[in-house]
């Protein structure tokens, strides 16, 4: 890039936007991050791994996680469906489409809960559906699962997207000339240049859902052992005034985002390298 | 999204299947769900829905739910531009690093933002005692439904700006600071244009969670209804007082709410610059 070997005092305002951005990432995010994380160091290591591996701990993390994957396997799939029918297709409805599948970005969690929790009763419009057939979702582990999903519906649709946008037309002509099948096209040359992509996106939605509250509260009748998430459980945990388990969780959770974070940035540092090698 | 080189097709049989499929996947998940908060918020006519708006804890939290958005909003906006500025205009040691912590908000449940700021402004937080000494009460009122707003929702605007401004790269900036604008007139006049409709974009996407965030507000303000009560706050008060047509009437709000954000949003992508 020319830009790199600029005299970077050119243009103005380095110190004054770095000086801004730097104090109120410090004040405003990093700040409060550190004060949990002091609270939870002064726990000392016995104690943290007592809270940590508490049987109650270890079943909402189990839930939790068991909930996420199940959510993101369904998002996985039904996001590269929406992707492909996107970008693919020309039909009646595909910009609605385009627009709705945002949905559950734009929709607060809190009005996501209320409505499925309703949709799901016993008499809602999808629970008198399932009722007969004896699959109860509220207040068990699927309403969990329900509620997960749909608030990380968007994810993988959004980062499947545009790869496939960028698709170059002519490698599948190629591979249709020299007489590859259908599914021999897909296997073979889109689905190496997506897969990217679509890990990224499913890393997203799991942590994602890993760390929804709002909507999984409504639905999910929150018994502990049973229903209870480990959001909820940290919250429950102040509710007791019990600090040092709350401030404990919570920094477990933290990790488990910056591990997130970290593969997410790895990944889309696998994805630059795979686009420029094939240009 | 806007339509791509990659040609469109009238679909196949198979085409014709997955198109098939995939609305009635978006019909179960997206539509329904949508159509049925204002079925149900509706449901008992229009007289009844007015009046449970009309309640004077909901009207506070919308207000409260406003008020928020009003401080959050122009602040963040301020700090996407100036983060979004520094990083793609300069190269610096750890600038890498800095984009990675702008983003970290995202990657951090709320509840765990929540959690953080009890640490930091609580009784039993770090600064907690010498606030406490100075008669300083923060958490469970306004203001910390609004520092934790600002916490969630920082990195919104930045994440819109930074990779058009780096790709928009820094030559018009340069030709009017060497045509002698000094440097407002040219954030003024070349770099606000540029990067007007990314700058809403973010502002809208920052708009519907600042006023959709409830796991963080719900650990710090304490839910007083009448006083700290931010919407999605009074929707789960509504919910657990089994005040179901209270509860959705005030959603419905919010899912208009949603509604406008997502046809602004289509409406900008539509617009081409993305």
């Amino acid at each position: 890039m020319a830009s790199r070997r600029r005299d970077k005092h050119l243009l103005p305002g380095f110190g004054l936007t770095l000086g801004v951005t730097m104090t109120y990432l410090g004040i405003i995010v990093l700040l409060p991050i550190l004060a949990m994380l002091l609270k939870t160091g002064a726990l000392g290591w016995e104690q943290f791994w007592r809270i940590a591996t508490a049987p109650r701990t270890l079943a909402a993390y189990r839930i939790t996680f068991g909930s996420a994957a199940i959510a993101t396997l369904f998002n996985g799939a039904f996001g590269l469906l929406l992707a492909w029918v996107l970008v693919r297709y020309e039909f009646p409805g595909r910009r609605l489409l385009d627009a709705l599948v945002d949905l559950p970005f734009a929709l607060p969690t809190a009005v996501a809960g209320l409505t499925l929790v309703t949709l799901f009763s016993a008499n809602g419009w999808y629970g008198q559906l399932l009722e007969p057939l004896g699959l109860a979702v509220n207040y068990t582990q699927a309403g969990i699962v329900v509620a997960m999903t749909f608030t990380s519906i968007p994810f993988v649709v959004r980062t499947v997207q545009p790869v496939l946008e960028d698709l170059e037309g002519d490698l599948e002509e190629a591979a249709w000339t020299l007489g590859a099948s259908r599914l021999q096209v897909f296997t073979r040359v889109i689905w190496p240049t997506i897969l990217p992509a679509f890990i990224t996106g499913c890393v997203l939605s799991f942590a994602r859902s890993l760390g929804e509250f709002g909507a999984v509260v409504f639905i999910a009748g929150n018994l502990p052992g049973l229903t209870e998430i480990v959001s909820l459980l940290i919250y429950i945990r102040l509710d007791e005034y019990n600090y040092p388990a709350a401030a404990a969780l919570a920094s477990i959770l933290l990790g488990v985002a910056f591990l997130t974070l970290l593969a997410t940035n790895l990944l889309q540092g696998w994805q630059l390298r795979y686009v420029e090698r094939r240009k | 999204m806007t339509d791509s080189a990659a040609a469109k097709r009238r679909p196949g049989p198979v085409g014709r299947l997955l198109i098939g499929v995939a609305l009635l996947g978006a019909l179960l998940t997206l539509v329904v769900p949508l159509a049925a908060i204002f079925a149900f918020a509706l449901r008992e006519g229009l007289g009844v829905y007015f009046a449970n708006i009309l309640e004077p804890n909901t009207v506070h939290a919308i207000w409260l739910t406003g008020l928020t958005a009003l401080v959050v909003l122009p602040i963040n906006i301020g700090f996407g531009i100036c983060a979004a500025w520094a990083v793609t205009r300069f190269r610096f040691p750890g600038r890498q690093v800095l984009i990675t912590l702008i983003d970290i908000p995202f990657s951090v449940s709320p509840i765990v933002a929540g959690v953080a700021y009890l640490f930091l402004y609580g009784a039993q937080g770090l600064l907690g005692p010498a606030l406490q000494g100075a008669g300083i009460q923060l958490m469970f009122t306004v203001f910390a439904i609004i520092l934790v707003s600002l916490f969630v929702t920082a990195p919104f605007v930045a994440r819109e700006l930074i990779p058009l401004m780096q790709q928009q790269g820094s030559e018009d900036e340069e030709a009017a600071l060497s045509l002698g604008a000094n440097g407002w007139q040219m954030f003024r006049y070349v770099t606000l244009p540029n990067i007007r409709w990314a700058l809403v974009y973010g502002a809208v996407l920052c708009n519907a969670r600042v006023m959709g965030e409830f796991g963080a507000v719900s650990v710090v303000s304490g839910a007083i209804r009448g006083r700290t009560n931010t919407l999605p706050l009074q929707i789960s008060l509504l919910f657990n007082d089994f005040n179901i047509a209270g509860a959705f009437a005030a959603a419905s709000t919010l899912a208009l709410l949603a509604v406008v954000t997502l046809v602004l949003k289509s409406a900008l992508e539509a617009s081409g610059w993305r």
